[in-house]
């Protein structure tokens, strides 16, 4: 084994510019690649990896530099090359990946023109051979219409196909190296395993070696032969994958594992009364119908899931139950009585009883508002206090969502991390006093770590306050942690809707079939075994 | 393509309605005068014999829906009504004076455009660059100053030059920018950034600068000084003559639209030269030249023929300070003449002509963005 | 009750920027390009005029006090206009009164495009829509035209001037303040402020006009320019600020002659038009670069 590695990188420092100053983003990481292995890099945001990736390339981003170390490639030292010796290495023996295919993909081109450029380029044949290649190529990628795809051109394309478009052009040249930079994390679950299969197919017909970067526990699992972690810049552990997932070594490592196995409080047996019935609703934006006649109801103190991918319905259904959407037919009934369809007509007691808590932290929350003013404003508006007693009132939410009063009274929402923000959001949902809260993906955009925080949080608050929810989301993982009941949605219309373990338990609807056996487990095999059964 | 039909055809609709309610604006806008017309006209010391009689020659008895209409139907022939004034039929006076405007005009932006054009793409490719700092500080004097300034310093560098004695504070000034050009092209030596192109630019500055002080393009005849800064653009003078006599007047134009063309360009170009797929490109290993041709001009034509149709609007207002510079007998001096007079039927017919040429502009403008929209021209 | 797991991860108080927002300022003061400086001088010499014209100037502004078109002495360092005033002291009477004009009708454009953008962008709707088409009808036609249009009607008096400017800028400063608040308006903060019940009123001021000020206040400084070039044209066409009262745009237009015979005092009223536009625009253009530095 005395072949030297592909892809060398030792104490790579890299800076990036805020302002007048330069802050560091990778501080001294190794990496050594061989040829055709597959390296995983997770980590959570603002980790660096992407950086690093985009470094295996000799390319940093826009007010970003290399401030240290040495990245061999095959033996080449990108650090401090020409812009000519790089421009051969790109593209024609290392190829990238980008996370959003329709924004790298050029709107005024076809796709096959973008897919023979590269060869064409680096002189590695003529358009009639590599018109061919690019069919077998889409053809390996599993795209439909082989022969035909080519001349479409980006918008004429969905989103999956345009991924394993852009894997197919990355091998257009052969390369010896392809960073992957979080290929499926835009996609549906669905989507994604089709997607991650032809990256896989690809990458081991052509022994290709692979940087495949994400946040995705299950799928580094999947695809790499080997895991670094990486967290604020610096390398925390490495490890062959099998030997990680079963024994990791450093504390990080082990929370980032263990985040998947919080549950929710088991609830008593008894069966409480509706508190909300969503009773054969159907609406539309303008001429397009985007809710079917749905029916489904929520029990006081109870959670239910409403589960499904992208163009389901389910962010609508919470826009007609809060009133912001009206029905076009159907109704919302809380407590036995109907609600005004649009919420302007509703009551102060009505508006109050529902409270929606958003998906992104920093869209949420007023950026010109304090912590204390965003409180009390929900506060004093439904409850009536002022004076000392708001303030207290606002000290005693705070302390509710696991905050210091003293230290964050004050604090404007710049000044507060992620899932600062998204309890912020919690306490301006509870100052109203309700008794539903509808949780619009509420940890999609946050980190596993601090999303399971989130969880636990709503998970006390609904022992506590006998709270119900209605929980908006795409993940699984997150339903079969918080659910009492699940409502799977597909297309507007509500698939399956019953009790937690009747949903996950078979025989199944064909789409919650699909749905289920989508979402990759941490298990380096699931892949294998999946797309073998669907065979 | 059918859609892309469509689409045009609702612009040009859209372009066509817009023209109608601007000309009922300009119209109506005559009807919020306290008192009316015929007052204005007369003044305050006018008999009420007189007045009625002024109202009976102007028509102001009639409905003002009326007098709209016939407004418009008399346009729509060719027939632009007569001067408060002077009486005369107002389509007379206007055609010889449009044609001037429009050839001043026309002269200017077929050297600014492509001038401006080539400015703005350069200085968005180097960027951040001593060239890019130079050419954007020039040209946000150029936005900033007054059109009539830059009028008059171009008739002191060209026309009529000036004498050492009197050349105090200019000499300041152009001394600061002839060391500024020096040390920018010395820095760039020594970073290897500087191309062909830069340095023949900045040569060209230089003998602008010194053709103040000595005069290598006089564009004067002796003995009068003057000549031709005051343009006199008498009715059958020879193209040779006509272009003669609007080169300051054109230089002007040429100068500001340039500077405002080329801002937008650059703004342009950057935008798409930072879009992602222009990254994929350079991680691809395309060379620069391609990068450019290929990958970005293709997308950046809806931008710049937007911004050409701006400019062209632009111009259309700047033309009128210019005119009234070098006395140059176009539409806008026209404009500013009845203005002064308070001839308000010609300044209604000179509004419309403008603002139809405006809105004609703007509205080409949304059909060519349309029409290099790759999006529209490949439908689903 | 807290979990181990919260308490490693979210409760920490992030470490807040000790450098409060004006240290941070100065800062990037300190670090700012010449340019910038220059325009913070020249721009504080301007305000000194307009603020003090009365005391600094050598005579009065419309007082003939010598031959016309003297040139530069002692006693009239820029020399006498046509009529024999001395256009030093005019230069700074004019400085006064340009400059307090083109900023009264800045802030009064301001006010009602500012107010109607921030309104149509929170209702939507109807409102929105009628305002828009309104807008576009106003902006079809170029704005020095339009303005020369109701100055004919109005007759050129300096309320009118204002009012008619104010009118046709406050077009272009509704389609910016729209654009802003619109980008506003689709943040889920507002969403909660309206699904509370909140008022129309509370929605404008406190959920969406904060957030929107730092855009609008490098407007106000393009606009201002704008404003002032366009007063300043039309003055210089004789349709703007009346004689006897000063004005650069005027100055230039009255002395005009003299350039045919080489002199070239005519061109320092326009210069200092140039000059303060000049300034403003660097500064607003630095403004621009560091305010998402600052926003961070």
């Amino acid at each position: 084994m005395a072949e030297p590695p592909l892809l060398e990188m030792r104490g790579v420092r890299i800076e990036g510019q805020t302002g007048p100053d330069w802050l560091p983003i990778i501080n001294g990481v190794d990496l050594t690649l061989a040829k055709g292995e597959v390296l995983g890099l997770i980590g959570e945001s603002g980790a660096g990896k992407s950086t690093l990736g985009l470094a295996a390339m000799g390319y940093t981003r826009g007010g970003c530099r290399i401030s240290g170390g040495s990245i061999k490639f095959a033996g080449q030292e990108l650090v401090g090359a020409t812009r000519a010796d790089l421009r051969l290495l790109r593209g024609k023996r290392i190829a990238y990946v980008a996370q959003s295919a329709a924004a790298s993909f050029n709107p005024a081109h076809n796709l096959i023109d973008q897919f023979i450029e590269g060869p064409m380029i680096h002189g590695l044949g003529d358009r009639a051979t590599t018109q061919s290649e690019a069919v077998a190529l889409y053809d390996a990628v599993q795209l439909p219409e082989p022969e035909t795809i080519g001349f479409r051109y980006p918008h004429q394309v969905s989103g999956g196909q345009l991924q394993r478009a852009m894997t197919a052009m990355a091998m257009a040249c052969k390369p010896d190296l392809i960073v992957f930079d979080e290929p499926t994390t835009a996609l549906d679950v669905t989507t994604q395993i089709e997607v991650l299969a032809a990256i896989r197919k690809a990458v081991s017909e052509f022994g290709t070696a692979a940087i495949y970067i994400t946040h995705d526990l299950a799928v580094v699992a999947q695809m790499a032969d080997r895991i670094m972690v990486l967290r604020y810049g610096d390398l925390v552990e490495e490890a062959d994958t099998r030997r990680m997932l079963s024994a990791p070594q450093e504390a990080y490592t082990k929370s980032l594992w263990s985040v998947r196995t919080f549950e929710a409080t088991p609830k008593p047996a008894s069966d409480p009364a509706p508190l909300l019935q969503v009773e054969n609703v159907t609406a539309a934006y303008g001429d397009l119908t985007v809710l079917h006649d749905i029916s489904t109801q929520v029990q006081t103190g109870r959670t239910v899931a409403v589960v499904g991918e992208s163009g389901s319905g389910k962010s609508t259904l919470a826009r007609a139950i809060t009133g912001l959407l009206t029905p076009k037919q159907g109704r919302i009934v809380m407590d036995g009585k109907a609600l005004a369809p649009d919420f302007r007509r509703r009551s102060k007691d009505d508006l109050r009883a529902i409270q929606m808590i958003y998906q992104i932290p920093d869209t949420a929350l007023n950026p010109r508002q304090s912590v204390a003013q965003i409180l009390a404003r929900p506060a004093k508006f439904f409850t009536g206090l002022s004076g000392k007693a708001l303030y207290d009132r606002v000290d005693d939410l705070l302390a509710l969502i696991d905050l210091e009063p003293g230290l964050f009274r004050s604090r404007l929402p710049g000044e507060l991390s992620g899932g600062q923000k998204q309890r912020i959001g919690i306490a301006r949902a509870l100052a109203a006093e309700p008794r539903l809260i509808i949780c619009d993906e509420v940890t999609s955009a946050l980190d596993q770590l601090v999303a399971e925080g989130i969880l636990r949080l709503l998970d006390r608050l609904q022992q506590e306050l006998d709270l119900s929810y209605l929980f908006i989301t795409h993940d699984l993982a997150t339903v079969r942690a918080v659910a009492d009941s699940v409502v799977v949605m597909q297309y507007g219309k509500v698939v399956e809707d019953g009790p937690k373990a009747e949903v996950f338990s078979p025989p199944h609807d064909p789409y919650t079939e699909l749905l289920l056996s989508s979402v990759p487990d941490m298990d380096p095999d699931w892949l294998t075994r999946t797309l073998e059964a669907r065979r | 393509m059918n859609s892309l039909l469509r689409l045009a055809g609702t612009r040009l609709f859209y372009g066509i309605i817009t023209l109608f309610v601007v000309s009922v604006v300009i119209f109506f806008a005559v009807e919020l005068l306290p008192g009316d017309v015929a007052q204005q006209i007369l003044g305050r010391d006018a008999t009420p014999e007189t007045l009625a009689a002024l109202r009976d020659r102007l028509g102001l008895n009639d409905p003002a829906i009326l007098r709209y209409l016939s407004w418009l139907h008399g346009i729509l022939q060719g027939d632009l009504g007569a001067s408060l004034v002077t009486g005369r039929p107002i389509s007379d006076l206007v055609i010889g004076r449009l044609g001037n405007t429009l050839f001043l005009a026309a002269f200017a932006a077929i050297v600014a455009i492509p001038l401006a054009l080539f400015l703005g793409v350069m200085a968005a490719l180097y960027r951040d660059t001593w060239f890019d700092r130079t050419i954007n500080t020039v040209t946000l004097a150029a936005i900033s100053l007054p059109e009539f300034f830059i009028a008059y310093i171009l008739v002191l560098f060209f026309s009529i030059g000036f004498s050492f004695q009197m050349s105090g504070p200019l000499a300041v000034i152009a001394a600061f920018v002839l060391l500024a050009l020096l040390r920018g092209i010395l820095q760039a030596r020594r970073t290897g950034e500087t191309s062909g192109i830069q340095l023949v630019m900045a040569v060209v500055f230089l003998l602008i600068l010194l053709n103040g002080y000595f005069r290598f393009v006089p564009l004067t005849t002796e003995p009068m000084r003057v000549l031709p800064s005051l343009s006199r653009m008498s009715e059958d003078a020879n193209f040779g003559e006509r272009i003669f006599n609007s080169i300051l007047p054109m230089l002007t134009l040429v100068l500001v639209t340039t500077a405002y063309t080329m801002r937008m360009t650059r703004a342009n170009i950057v935008n798409i030269l930072s879009a992602p797929y222009i990254e994929m490109a350079t991680l691809k290993g395309v060379p620069p030249a391609r990068i450019i041709f290929w990958h970005a001009l293709p997308n950046a034509w809806a931008p710049i023929i937007n911004v050409v149709a701006l400019t062209l609007a632009y111009l259309i207002t700047g033309v009128v300070v210019v005119e009234a510079v070098f006395v140059y007998p176009g539409l806008g001096q026209l404009l500013v003449d009845s203005v002064a007079k308070r001839d308000i039927t010609m300044v209604q017919a000179c509004c419309l002509i403008f603002a139809a040429a405006y809105v004609l502009l703007n509205m080409m403008a949304d059909i060519f963005a349309i029409a290099t929209n790759p999006r529209l021209l490949h439908p689903k | 009750m807290s979990d181990p797991i919260d308490t490693m991860v979210d409760q920490a108080p992030l470490p807040i920027d000790t450098e409060t927002k004006l240290r941070r300022f100065w800062r990037l003061l300190k670090a700012a390009p010449l340019s910038v400086w220059f325009s913070l001088v020249v721009l504080a010499c301007y305000a000194v005029l307009v603020i003090f014209a009365g005391v600094i100037a050598p005579f009065p502004e419309t007082e003939i006090v010598a031959g016309s078109f003297l040139p530069a002495s002692a006693e009239h360092p820029m020399g006498t206009d046509a009529l024999g005033r001395d256009f030093l002291s005019r230069m700074i009477y004019a400085a006064q009164n340009t400059v307090l004009i083109a900023i009264v009708t800045t802030l009064i454009s301001f006010a009602i495009g500012g107010f109607l953008g921030l309104l149509a962008a929170t209702v939507g709707g109807w409102l929105d829509q009628g305002l828009g088409r309104a807008v576009d009808v106003l902006m079809a036609i170029p704005p020095l035209i339009f303005a020369l249009l109701l100055l004919s009607i109005f007759g050129t008096s300096t309320l009118n001037l204002i009012l008619i400017i104010a009118l046709v800028d406050a077009t272009r400063v509704f389609r910016m303040a729209r654009a802003v608040a619109m980008g506003v308006v689709v943040m889920e903060y507002v969403e909660a402020a309206r699904l509370r019940g909140e008022g129309l009123l509370w929605t404008v001021t406190r959920e969406v006009l904060p957030n929107t000020i730092a855009p609008l206040m490098a407007e106000f400084g393009l606009r201002f320019c704008f404003v002032f070039l366009t007063i300043s044209a039309l003055s210089f066409l004789g349709l703007g600020i009346q004689p006897p009262a000063a004005d650069w745009g005027t100055m230039v237009r009255e002395n005009a002659a003299l350039i045919s015979f080489g002199e070239m005092t005519p061109l320092y009223p326009a210069a200092a038009i140039g000059l303060l536009t000049i300034c403003v625009n660097f500064i607003v253009d630095w403004l621009l670069k560091i305010s998402s530095g600052l926003k961070e």
